[in-house]
C-alpha cells in the first residue's frame, strides 16, 4: 500500500470512530486523541478498524507510536513493510 | 410509541422499516423514531405479521399511541415496552398528534429544534428563524418545518460529509438532559458514598491478558469495572430497578447505562443488556459497538429506554472523583474516576498502588447508606479477582 492509500484508509478508520470530525481540517502531526477527544473506548475501536483494513496486529504498547496521523501511516508503512 | 426516557411525551415516526403482510420476529427493527435524544431504532418484542401500520410517518403521536397491529400475537403492539414504565394505551384518534401545553416556552429563550426537523429543514433550505414551534417548551418540530414548504418544493441535494449537528440540536439535547436532571434533584433524595479501590491487581491481569490477545479481543478497564458492579447488584439488589409511583420495582435483569459524552455537546447513557450474565468478551464487543453507534447516532430503542442502573466513568478527563446524579426512575449511578498513582499502606508498609475512586449517588426512598457501603464494598472485592470477572 502506498502511502496515500495508507493515509485514506487511517482517515476513513478515524471517520468510523468520530463520524462528526471535519477531517479536512486534520492536523497530521498534532494528537489525534487530543485533536478530537477521542476516549480509549474510541481509540480501540480506531486500531480494530486499522487491523482489520491492514491485518496489521498493533500491541498494546505501540499505541504510542500513533498518536498522530503522520505516525500512523509511517507505523502501518514500515510494519507494512517489514512484514513483506 | 414506546415511552423512551422519563421524561418523553411524544415522538415522531420518521420511518417504517416494515410494511403490513412482512414476517417480523422478537428484536427486529422496525420503525425509526424522532426525539430530542436524536434518531431511535425501535426494535419489536413480539413476532407475527404485520396487519397494519396504523401511524404514517412523518406522524407525531403521543407516548402509548399504538404504533401498529401485529397478526399472530392476537393484541395491538406499540412496540417494546420498559418493564418499568406505564404499560401502554391506545390513544384515542381525536387526541393523536396535539401537542401538549408548554407553559415553560418563554419568546426571549432559545427554541430546541429537534434533529430531525433541522435535517429537514437544511434539505428544503428553510431558515428555521421563521418557523412556529408547537412541540414541547416551542420546539421546533418536522411538521412545523414542513408547513412552511409548499407543495412543489424540492429538498437541496445533501452535502457529501454528514455535517455535524448544529447548535440546535444541542440544545434540543441539552433540553432533555436538564428535564431528566432537574426531575432528578428536584424528587430523589440522594445520598453520595465513596470508596478507594486499589487497581494493581486488576491492571496486571489486564496487561497480561492483553499481550495475550490479538487487537480484535482487547480489553479496556472500563469493561472490568461495568462487570465489578452488574455482579455487586446480586449482592445489594436494591441498587438495580426503578423507583415508580411511590414504590421500588427491582430490575429483572441488569442493565446497565453507560454514559456517553458527545463530542457535538451532550450526554447519552445507553443501556448494555444482561450485563451480569455476559462474559467479559461479549461485554467488551458490546461496549466497543455501543458507543461506536452512540457516536453515529443510531442507538436501538431498548437501549434508550431500560436501563436499570447507570455507571459514568469521568476518569479519562482526569477526573478524580465523580457526584453523580440519578437518572430517573433509577436509583443509583455509579461514579469511577481516574486511576491514579497514591500512596497507600499495605500490611503495614507503605507503597505506591494505582487507585480508584469509586462513588455511589443512590436514592434515599429504595436504600440506606448501609447497603450502599455494601455495594462499594462488593464492586472492590470483585476487582481484586479480575480473572473472575
Amino acid at each position: 500500500m502506498t502511502r496515500e492509500e495508507l493515509r485514506a484508509l487511517v482517515l476513513r478508520a478515524l471517520a468510523g470512530v468520530a463520524p462528526e470530525v471535519d477531517l479536512a481540517a486534520i492536523d497530521p502531526s498534532a494528537s489525534l486523541r487530543d485533536q478530537y477527544d477521542l476516549d480509549s473506548v474510541d481509540f480501540l475501536n480506531f486500531i480494530v478498524q486499522l487491523h482489520a483494513d491492514t491485518g496489521v496486529d498493533i500491541p498494546e504498547r505501540d499505541y504510542p507510536k500513533l498518536a498522530t496521523l503522520d505516525d500512523c501511516v509511517a507505523y502501518l508503512s514500515r510494519t507494512l513493510a517489514g512484514r513483506g | 410509541m414506546p415511552s423512551l426516557g422519563a421524561d418523553m411525551e411524544a415522538g415522531t415516526l420518521v420511518e417504517w422499516k416494515v410494511h403490513a403482510g412482512d414476517a417480523v420476529t422478537h428484536g427486529d427493527i422496525v420503525a425509526e423514531v424522532e426525539t430530542e435524544k436524536g434518531l431511535i431504532e425501535i426494535e419489536i418484542f413480539e413476532s407475527g405479521v404485520v396487519e397494519r401500520l396504523l401511524v404514517q410517518e412523518g406522524e407525531k403521536v403521543p407516548v402509548g399511541s399504538v404504533l401498529a397491529l401485529i397478526r399472530g400475537t392476537g393484541v395491538a403492539v406499540s412496540a417494546p415496552e420498559p418493564e418499568a414504565l406505564p404499560e401502554p394505551t391506545a390513544v384515542p384518534p381525536a387526541s393523536v398528534g396535539v401537542p401538549p401545553p408548554a407553559p415553560e416556552a418563554s419568546p426571549t429563550t432559545r427554541r430546541p429544534v429537534s434533529p430531525l426537523a433541522r435535517r429537514r429543514a437544511a434539505e428544503f433550505g428553510v431558515d428555521l428563524a421563521t418557523v412556529t414551534g408547537s412541540g414541547e417548551a416551542g420546539a421546533v418540530t418536522v411538521a412545523d418545518v414542513e408547513r412552511t414548504t409548499g407543495p412543489g418544493s424540492a429538498p437541496i441535494p445533501p452535502p457529501a460529509r454528514t455535517p455535524a449537528p448544529t447548535a440546535d440540536q444541542t440544545a434540543a439535547m441539552r433540553h432533555a438532559i436538564g428535564a431528566a436532571m432537574a426531575k432528578s434533584k428536584r424528587e430523589i433524595p440522594h445520598y453520595y458514598l465513596a470508596t478507594a479501590i486499589d487497581m494493581s491487581g486488576a491492571l496486571a491481569w489486564l496487561e497480561a491478558e492483553n499481550l495475550a490477545r490479538p487487537v480484535t479481543d482487547r480489553l479496556l478497564s472500563s469493561v472490568l469495572l461495568l462487570r465489578a458492579v452488574a455482579l455487586a447488584v446480586r449482592d445489594v439488589p436494591e441498587m438495580n430497578g426503578y423507583w415508580i409511583d411511590g414504590a421500588f420495582q427491582p430490575g429483572k435483569a441488569v442493565h446497565i447505562g453507560v454514559a456517553i459524552s458527545l463530542r457535538t455537546g451532550g450526554l447519552i447513557a445507553p443501556a448494555i443488556h444482561d450485563v451480569d450474565r455476559m462474559s467479559i468478551d461479549d461485554l467488551s464487543r458490546h461496549l466497543l459497538d455501543l458507543v461506536k453507534r452512540a457516536r453515529a447516532g443510531v442507538l436501538r430503542s431498548s437501549e434508550i429506554s431500560d436501563a436499570t442502573i447507570t455507571v459514568t466513568n469521568l476518569g479519562e478527563q482526569g477526573v478524580e472523583t465523580v457526584f453523580g446524579v440519578i437518572y430517573p426512575p433509577q436509583v443509583a449511578l455509579v461514579g469511577f474516576g481516574a486511576i491514579t498513582e497514591q500512596p497507600r499502606a499495605v500490611h503495614g508498609m507503605i507503597g505506591v498502588r494505582p487507585m480508584l475512586a469509586a462513588t455511589l449517588a443512590a436514592d434515599h426512598r429504595a436504600s440506606d447508606g448501609h447497603r450502599g457501603g455494601r455495594f462499594l464494598a462488593a464492586i472492590d472485592r470483585l476487582l481484586q479477582t479480575p480473572e473472575a470477572l
